[in-house]
């Protein structure tokens, strides 16, 4: 058979996922960046063409500016908490030791919930009356008074970064455990002998193994975090005073609760923007990662 | 599953008969109402299989979904060209449901009897521009709560018939040491602050708007958020309501925890039901105060309708099940915990009997119900609004300021 041949019958089976991508992907972001441009409302007015209106005055409007930074601020440090807890995790859980099977399946649990019942279940643990977070700290004398954790700027944020972590450190330590059983016994045991700590053995010898890996959890998470709404939705819906309000929010916001469909879009696009430069950047620093382990 | 097979058999045969070719033709509904407050969700379905029994050529399908969702979900389904039949919505919402023709005006449908049976205030509801958009459904205010039992440890005869009054008798309760913080109000970034909000508003005699421009940056608007702040900081106010959505409201004053508490009518009969409540039995229930010189009492108007989708296929059915629902029959039944939207029920035992005290306050309180303005923007402005009162209460920027913003940022 012929390499061309072979060619196009990869296209010829490729086909029909083609159109699917292009009729739920292509299409509605060609109609989204035509409606970016027009002042159209959600229902109703089909609007009219205002050129980069809506990007200007979103790119300019300081809701934009605060929502970027506190959106970075939850990507960034949830993200770098969820690499850190979720290899110590895996390193844990690569241990023999009774009941290691059991530990693994209940590991998993948070991430396998609907981020609903997650979220819902941590606003009941922040509750400011009868929370079990306020109950904990108090009887360990390490609070004197009940506090309103999701109802102050100063801790709604990190509260929020909590319980994302907890719904999503199992799935970088699902990757990394996979990552790590693959490190063959023989190198390890050799390290060892060779008097390596168990810092040097980390670095040298196990993190090799799991760069390739955890940059691809690192990717999955960046994106995932700086598209965070559910989560923070049901837990402060933005509030207090709009501290914990991220980009999805306020593309919500605008889109759907005003109805201002082109500004709407037009923010949308923004984010994807912002999101597929991230996507970029990381996929350029895996390849390099993968190049340098092999 | 077996029922539908064997209706669809009945109907066959009555088909084959050709007696009366259209009397099994199933029609299905979609309804969308809210998870929470006022009818529970078990009240709507029961309320709904009564509908379907005498109807059973009408199926309905119910979905509940929280308040928060109801608006956004409504516009949603609309604008994907699918959706629902019958829809629940605010008192905010016909404005821009009219204006975005989301909802059908069903003005030709109201009976002479509709209009003389239902309290005058219950219509501005529904109404948008002189025209009906649905029939109120549930008649509801804010209404000052209280704990019987504190009041009378700490020497109380009345309960407060002013604002002021209320931060002097709450005062009294924390010095002698009988709750750290007595009073427990909705202030998370919601629609429910506003809701509070609109109750001062309307006791200080301001307007949010004053020919289609905001007005609450001053008078009555700016006297509203300035005693919330000032209750908020004076520590008579519990902290943590600036994260409190009704329910947890609810919660605090059934725990014990308030002596006061703004909240709809549901919490009258929730929270004198003794398996979940501590104060049952002690609940007292008054209109929201006055201001001296301004108010005898206060009420937002916090009721919602029932209408017609513009993408509905099946509008006579619809208004059907509408009529059934808004029914003085349907209303009298489960006046629990909302209360009948027709002016005689309230003359009626049935309705009154083991609730004279509620029904007492509600003559008072839905006779002063006090609309949020009826705009298009209406969301937008909320949402300026709830910053606002978020901002000020946690001292990030004093209400004048607070307020002036949210006015630039209302789309007025």
């Amino acid at each position: 058979m012929s390499g061309t041949w072979m060619t196009t019958r990869a296209w010829l089976l490729m086909l029909p996922l083609l159109v699917i991508m292009v009729a739920v992907i292509g299409w509605p972001l060609v109609d989204t960046v035509r409606l970016s441009f027009t002042d159209a409302q959600l229902v109703g007015t089909a609007g009219n063409y205002v050129g980069f209106d809506n990007y200007t005055k979103m790119l300019t409007s300081s809701n934009f500016s605060r929502t970027l930074v506190t959106t970075t601020w939850f990507a960034v440090i949830s993200v770098a908490a969820e690499m850190v807890i979720g290899v110590l995790a895996a390193l844990l859980l690569n241990q023999e030791f009774r009941g290691r099977a059991v530990l693994r399946g209940l590991m998993i649990l948070p991430w396998a919930l609907p981020t609903v019942v997650n979220a819902t279940l941590w606003r009941l643990i922040y509750n400011p009356e009868y929370g079990a977070l306020n109950a904990a700290l108090t009887q360990l004398h390490l609070l004197d008074d009940y506090r309103s954790w999701l109802g102050e700027p100063g801790t709604a944020l990190a509260a929020l970064i909590v319980a994302d972590c907890w719904k999503n450190f199992p799935l970088v330590a699902l990757i990394a455990l996979a990552a790590l059983q693959a490190v063959p016994r023989d190198i390890t045991a050799a390290a060892l002998v060779d008097g390596a700590g168990p810092f040097n053995r980390f670095r040298f010898v196990i993190l090799p193994y799991l760069a390739g890996p955890l940059m691809v959890a690192l990717v999955l998470r960046t994106i995932e975090a700086f598209k965070v709404f559910d989560i923070i939705w049901v837990m402060t819906r933005g509030g207090p005073a709009n501290s914990t309000r991220s980009l999805s929010i306020l593309v919500y916001q605008e889109a759907f609760s005003f109805q201002r469909a082109g500004s709407g879009a037009s923010l949308a696009l923004i984010v994807t923007l912002l999101v597929t430069v991230l996507a970029v950047a990381y996929a350029a620093l895996v390849r390099k990662t993968a190049g340098s382990a092999t | 599953m077996l029922k539908s097979i064997g209706k669809t058999l009945l109907g066959a045969v009555f088909v084959g008969g050709l007696l009366v070719p259209h009397a099994f033709a199933e029609t299905t509904l979609n309804a969308l109402f809210m998870a929470q407050a006022a009818y529970s969700e078990a009240d709507v379905r029961s309320m709904t299989e009564a509908f379907t029994k005498a109807n059973p050529d009408i199926k309905v399908n119910l979905e509940f979904v929280p308040y928060e969702g109801l608006h956004d979900k409504t516009v949603l389904a609309q604008g994907s060209g699918g959706g629902y039949d019958v829809v629940l919505f605010d008192v905010i919402w016909p404005a821009e449901y009219a204006t975005n023709k989301v909802l059908v005006d069903v003005s030709s449908k109201i009976t002479d009897d509709m209009k003389k049976g239902v309290l005058p205030g219950a219509w501005t509801t529904v109404q948008y521009d002189g025209k009906y958009y649905g029939m109120p459904w549930i008649l509801d205010t804010k209404y000052l709560f209280y704990n019987k039992e504190i009041l009378e440890k700490a020497g109380i005869k009345a309960p407060p018939k002013t604002w002021e009054e209320l931060g002097q008798q709450a005062k009294i309760i924390q010095d002698k040491g009988l709750l750290k913080t007595p009073i427990a109000w909705s202030w998370s970034q919601a629609e429910a602050a506003v809701c509070d909000y609109t109750t001062l508003v309307s006791a200080y005699g301001g307007d949010f708007l004053k020919d289609g421009k905001p007005d609450f940056q001053n008078g009555g608007g700016l006297s509203a958020l300035k005693y919330m702040v000032d209750s908020y900081k004076s520590g008579l106010t519990n902290p943590n309501s600036k994260e409190f959505l009704e329910e947890d409201v609810r919660k605090v004053f059934e725990n014990g925890d308030a002596a006061f508490a703004l909240n709809w009518t549901y919490m009258y009969n929730m929270a004198n039901d003794p398996k979940d409540s501590k104060v049952a039995g002690k609940v007292g229930v008054v209109p929201a105060p006055g201001v001296a010189g301004t108010s005898e009492v206060s009420a937002v108007n916090g009721s919602m309708g029932l209408g017609i989708t513009a993408v509905s296929k099946h509008q006579d059915e619809a208004w059907k099940y509408i009529e059934f629902m808004t029914s003085q029959a349907t209303q009298n039944q489960y006046a629990k915990l909302s209360l009948p939207i027709w002016a005689s029920s309230y003359d009626d035992p049935a309705v009154t009997k083991g609730q004279e005290e509620l029904i007492a306050a509600a003559k008072l309180g839905l006779a002063a119900m006090y609309p949020r303005p009826t705009t298009p923007k209406y969301q937008q402005l909320s949402t300026a609004l709830q910053q606002a009162i978020q901002e000020s209460l946690l001292g990030q920027t004093a209400p004048e300021d607070a307020l002036k913003t949210a006015a630039e940022n209302s789309g007025l």
